[in-house]
């Protein structure tokens, strides 16, 4: 293998730089720690109650995207004065409209696919290129971009040499508050309890009087409208085209298969990890060398310890 | 006792044997004379992607792994037979310097992308790749040792199909980045082109180019074959058994992953077998065609011909790319909406793929138009010997 | 057997959509004849056997017109067509009207390859206006060569490439880059900070400037050079590393649907035309600024011009170009394309493909193509929106390079323009070891 160099620039720094590269750095991973944690949480919820492999993820992770796009559009058309608050509309839009496409597949085709979780792969997968052709089809295949209201855009500097982005800042905001609304939502919330109630028998649930095909519906739905929140906050730093999911899903899957595949707390550690360790490894080296670093550990590391981070039970 | 059990082995019911027969027939005969020399090289291409399914349909049908990057191990094999012609072509320019290809190079006798990544040596890991025997070891070795590896790690940790896949496709992604980025080493995302001569003899003549077709073709057949070997033995039987009760067959005393993993190479060293002849057929190697999604279409090839049949998988192959070729001219939008449509349908009301639907329905048909058409008695009898007995097919 | 309503559903929505789409009105007559038969008589002017006829001779247009490079090819596509169409009112070429036999490379190098032997083999197509990416266009090259066909190849690209058959109407390396750095450095710029997606065009076009910083700018030196995978929209690490270098001149090799991401964030960052501008050079002369080859009008359009205000590009074309050529063709895009169409540097340079070929033929009287090659070197297109352009013997063309800075509105303003027109010189020697 050709020489990869590592580590060549730290000799070079100063002392007080490196504070501020690890401060600025560390944001750096917090934000794609953010992204990464918006889209596995949406999988780490259908895959944990339902065994559902969503192979569709990325394209409804575009659908939240696009529907910011439009309303962004939309505003700036006809209701200029609107700009500054039409954002977190957007974003209730886009949980929306993901939500809804959620429960139309769901409805029509994930159900009958149940117990045959390789066959909802490539189901999924059909979806996906279904998807990606429509939203082609309806809005072009050239890049398109959200425009941001003014109080998104810049960045703080707290101190001299120190930038930290807004647009980070309300991304991590959201992708907190999101996980923490699902984990009370299912700790808390009658849907909750179902799907709790689901995951240890499914049998006894519905004995007990539990509709389970609308609990898993339910839970699909969300997980798609996660995807469309994500979307939505994708806009703020990123284009959309008609495949710019298809770039996240990888990634995603292995965070949530990292994280233990079935539990919350074990995506937000190992989308914070994985984040992070790319993140510091992009300075570094080179942003190639440090995802296929990062990529290849976490493979190795899942061979040798597949049940991943925290492992809710024996995987079979 | 031993010859028959080959025979029934190798042959199979007589509904099998025909439908090679046929299929044999189809490619030797019928394609040759039918299609000019531009279709047939197409078919070619093709053929080699059928490897990769032949492939899956070993894994996947009879061992229930579903693995979404074999497009990695195609592509290693093809990627090594790449490096061989590529270094036939730099001492075939090397020779001829006062060319103006060879003008253009600062270091005559190495592959021209290298001099673009300003690199005046060979770099170790082409050394193995002068030889043409060693190249066709390493076609197989390589990408059986890759597969290994990777069967042994998650295998002997019992970790189900569903993680398998992501992993699978994870690691080919993986790839796809390192040759693009490794350009000194690989030509980067141009991948590897511009070939001249394999062993002397020009690779983009007419000759060559039948010569090929004929090559993919034969081994196609053989590779059917092989499947039908392995299928039609105990250990065709032990793969199924894993496929739909893998504790009870650990509780019999076999070791499991040992048997996955060994499917598994297998698989990968095939589909290695179809990239190199890709790269013969086709002239070139990307890195694009090592990525997750060649290996999605490698396995909608084999769900569509019949996940279960080795024959089938081929004919879904060469149905699958025609079709691509063929609504990418006239209907190009609409494509992408007829791949997921086949895509939903096949998982979900055709897990058989076509081979299922050709054995439930043709007999029914069969039996439909000797009740209501009047034909000569020598025929239907012809007919009902061809069909064999339809039980014959697991 | 049920066959699932969403199935059928978006069968139906995806037919009607196609039925939807216009088919776009073809840019040829129907009933032609040919007016200069009896001075270019088919058997004289055809002796290879390529697709003419009395009265019509067929060409092909390879591009992606689906997967992800559709983006950017697009606008090829409709440039070529624009040229053909303008050509074909004017009578066509050798009197003939010019039939397009349009193929899509679906952004996959190895469907180039099968379609280029498609149009040559079968379709015996007498030019092949097509490709964009370096690599599509090394899929297709041992095929043109094979079976002499001719390609013209519209993409500022590497260089380190000249073949026989192959046409190349934009910029090669040098071209692009040594005039633009020459530009920065007057401005003031000392130390560059060299960035780009990671694949051959940018790694080489970086290659060439850091030997031309280091070795020819007197007091200049390269303080970064990074690269991230295609298609990648993180750049925080990069944008820190710049933060921190400091650089006089950010010269920026960013790619395709990335561009967004990084002009998106850099603006985040607080990094913008005007905010370099009030930073002093190290020399003390001027302010910072960005400079790119990447980005054209066309990215802009999804970027969003207030991302990118203020910062520079350098390329041979931008649609804000004053000259009556260029006024002239825009004018006639956006009539044929929308008002809202834009424009950028290798449409333009797709433009002038059928120009050139056309006149080359003409030259030649025939369309054989070795004679249309022997007489191509020296073709002149005046009437090109970007201003002269000459076909040059390693079929590349001689042109001028602009610097352009960009506009809150995504058009650009061209601050300055090399004087003499720059030999195009695709193995540069002291540039390449």
């Amino acid at each position: 293998m050709p020489n990869i160099p590592i580590f060549a620039a730290v000799g070079g720094y100063e002392l007080h730089e490196l504070k501020d590269i690890f401060i600025m750095q560390g944001f750096a991973g917090l934000t794609l720690f953010s992204v990464f944690l918006l889209m596995a949480l949406g999988l780490v919820i259908i895959f944990g109650q339902m065994k559902v492999i969503n192979m569709a993820h990325g394209e409804f992770l575009t659908a939240g995207a696009y529907t910011t796009v439009f309303l962004s559009k939309m505003t700036q058309t006809y209701l200029p004065k609107l700009m500054p608050i039409y954002f977190p509309i957007a974003m209730l839009a886009a949980f929306g409209v993901a939500f809804l496409i959620g429960w139309i597949v769901e409805y029509l085709l994930i159900r009958h696919l149940y117990s045959r979780p390789l066959d909802t792969l490539l189901a999924t997968w059909g979806i996906s290129m279904l998807m990606r052709e429509t939203f082609r089809l309806l809005f072009g295949a050239r890049e398109a971009g959200a425009v941001m209201p003014n109080w998104l855009m810049g960045s703080l500097s707290p101190s001299e040499g120190l930038d930290i982005p807004i647009n980070g800042i309300f991304l991590l905001s959201t992708a907190v508050f999101m996980t923490l609304f699902i984990f009370f939502l299912l700790q808390r919330s009658h849907w909750g309890l179902c799907v709790r109630a689901t995951l240890v028998d499914r049998t006894m649930a519905n004995a007990v009087g539990i509709n389970t095909a609308r609990t898993d519906r339910m839970t699909f739905a969300i997980g798609c409208g996660l995807a469309g929140i994500a979307g939505a906050a994708f806009t703020t730093y990123s284009s959309v085209s008609p495949s710019a999911g298809s770039l996240y899903i990888i990634d995603s899957f292995i965070v949530v298969v990292f994280g233990g595949a079935g539990n919350i707390l074990g995506t937000v550690l190992s989308a914070f990890g994985i984040a992070q360790a790319q993140s510091i490894l992009e300075f570094f080296t080179s942003g190639v060398i440090a995802k296929v670093m990062v990529l290849l550990t976490v493979i190795v590391i899942l061979m040798i310890r597949p049940q991943g981070l925290i492992a809710t039970k024996i995987r079979r | 006792m031993v010859e028959s059990s080959i025979k029934r082995n190798i042959i199979g019911t007589r509904g099998e044997f025909m439908s090679f027969a046929l299929l044999a027939i189809v490619l030797l005969v019928v394609f040759p004379l039918a299609f000019g020399i531009f279709r047939l090289n197409l078919t070619a291409k093709y053929l080699s992607l059928a490897f990769a399914a032949l492939g899956l349909v070993l894994c996947w049908g009879y061992g229930g792994i579903l693995s979404l990057g074999q497009a990695l191990y195609w592509g290693l094999g093809g990627y090594c037979m790449a490096a061989f012609l590529k270094l036939e072509a730099a001492a075939v320019i090397a020779r001829d310097a006062s060319s103006g290809t060879a003008r253009a190079l600062t270091t005559v006798g190495l592959p021209d992308f290298m001099d673009w990544n300003q690199i005046t040596t060979l770099p170790y890991l082409w050394y193995p790749f002068k030889s043409f025997t060693l190249t066709l070891i390493l076609m197989l070795f390589v990408p059986g040792l890759v597969a290994w590896i990777v069967g042994m790690a998650i295998f002997k940790r019992r970790v189900s199909g569903v993680y398998f896949a992501i992993i699978t496709q994870a690691l080919a992604w993986c790839m796809e980045i390192l040759f693009v980025t490794r350009q000194g080493l690989t030509g980067g995302i141009n991948g590897i082109t511009d070939f001249r001569t394999i062993l002397g003899v020009r690779v983009d003549s007419t000759a060559m180019q039948y010569f090929f077709y004929f090559l993919t073709a034969i081994l196609v057949l053989a590779c059917i074959l092989l499947c039908r070997i392995l299928t039609g033995s105990k250990f065709g039987q032990l793969m199924i058994a894993i496929r739909d009760m893998e504790d009870r067959v650990r509780f019999s005393g076999y070791d499991v992953a040992n048997f996955k993993t060994f499917v598994f190479v297998i698989a990968a060293m095939m589909s290695a077998v179809g990239g190199a002849l890709f790269t013969l057929n086709v002239g070139f190697m990307s890195p694009k065609l090592v990525t997750v999604e060649p290996s999605i279409y490698m396995v909608i090839f084999c769900a569509l011909g019949g996940r279960l049949s080795p024959v089938g998988a081929i004919y879904g192959t060469l149905l699958v790319c025609f079709a691509r070729t063929y609504f990418q001219e006239k209907f190009p939008s609409l494509w992408m909406y007829i791949m997921g449509a086949v895509f939903i349908v096949v998982t979900m009301w055709c897990p058989r793929g076509l081979a299922g639907v050709m054995d439930t329905f043709l007999p029914k048909l069969w039996i439909q138009v000797k009740n209501h058409i009047k034909l000569p008695a020598f025929l239907i009898r012809a007919v009902d010997w061809i069909g064999g007995d339809a039980e014959g097919r697991c | 057997m049920n066959f699932s309503k969403k199935n059928t559903f978006a069968a139906l929505a995806a037919l009607a959509l196609c039925a939807a789409v216009p088919a776009g009105a073809d840019e040829w007559k129907a009933d032609w004849k040919n007016p200069e038969l009896a001075k270019y008589p088919t058997a004289k002017v055809d002796t290879t056997g390529l697709a003419v006829t009395d009265n019509y001779v067929t060409v092909g247009q390879l591009h992606s017109v689906t997967g992800t490079m559709s983006i950017s090819e697009i606008g090829s596509v409709e440039a070529e067509r624009l040229a053909i169409q303008q050509i074909n009112d004017a009578g066509g070429v050798l009197g003939r009207q010019i039939r397009i036999i349009q193929e899509d490379g679906a952004s996959d190098w190895p469907t180039f390859n099968e379609k280029a032997k498609k149009l040559l083999i079968k379709d015996k197509v007498a030019a092949v206006f097509g490709c964009w990416t370096s690599a599509s266009r090394k899929a297709v090259l041992p095929v043109f060569e094979k079976e002499n066909g001719l390609l013209y190849y519209p993409t500022f690209y590497e260089g380190l490439e000249a073949s026989k058959n192959v046409f190349y109407e934009g910029q090669e390396a040098t071209q692009q880059i040594i005039w633009g750095l020459d530009w920065a450095y007057k401005q003031g710029c000392r130390t560059f900070y060299l960035l780009g997606s990671d694949y051959i065009w940018p790694r080489t076009s970086n290659k060439i400037a850091r030997i031309h910083i280091t070795r020819y700018l007197k007091g200049a030196k390269v303080v970064g050079e990074d690269y991230y995978p295609l298609g990648n929209t993180n750049f925080n690490s990069l944008i820190n590393k710049i933060k921190l270098k400091n650089p006089d001149c950010i010269y920026s090799i960013v790619v395709g649907g990335s561009n967004v991401a990084w002009f998106k964030q850099l603006k985040a960052a607080g990094i913008t035309g005007e905010s370099l501008a009030h930073k002093k050079n190290t020399s003390g002369i001027g302010g910072k600024l960005m400079l790119t080859i990447s980005t054209t009008e066309d990215e802009i359009l999804g970027i969003g011009g207030k991302n990118c205000a203020g910062f520079y590009t350098c390329a041979k074309y931008f649609q804000s170009l004053d000259n009556p050529n260029n006024k002239k063709f825009v004018a006639a895009f956006k009539a044929k394309y929308g008002k809202d169409a834009v424009i950028g540097d290798v449409s333009q340079a797709a433009y002038e493909g059928p120009w050139l070929w056309a006149k080359s033929v003409e030259k030649a009287g025939s369309f054989d193509v070795d004679k249309v090659v022997e007489a191509a070197p020296g073709v002149v297109f005046e009437n090109a929106p970007e201003g002269y352009v000459r076909i040059h013997k390693n079929h590349h063309l001689w042109s001028r390079a602009k610097i352009g800075k960009m506009l809150e509105d995504g058009q650009f303003k061209v601050v300055a323009e090399s004087k003499d027109l720059i030999e195009p010189n695709p193995f540069p020697k002291g540039y390449i070891k």
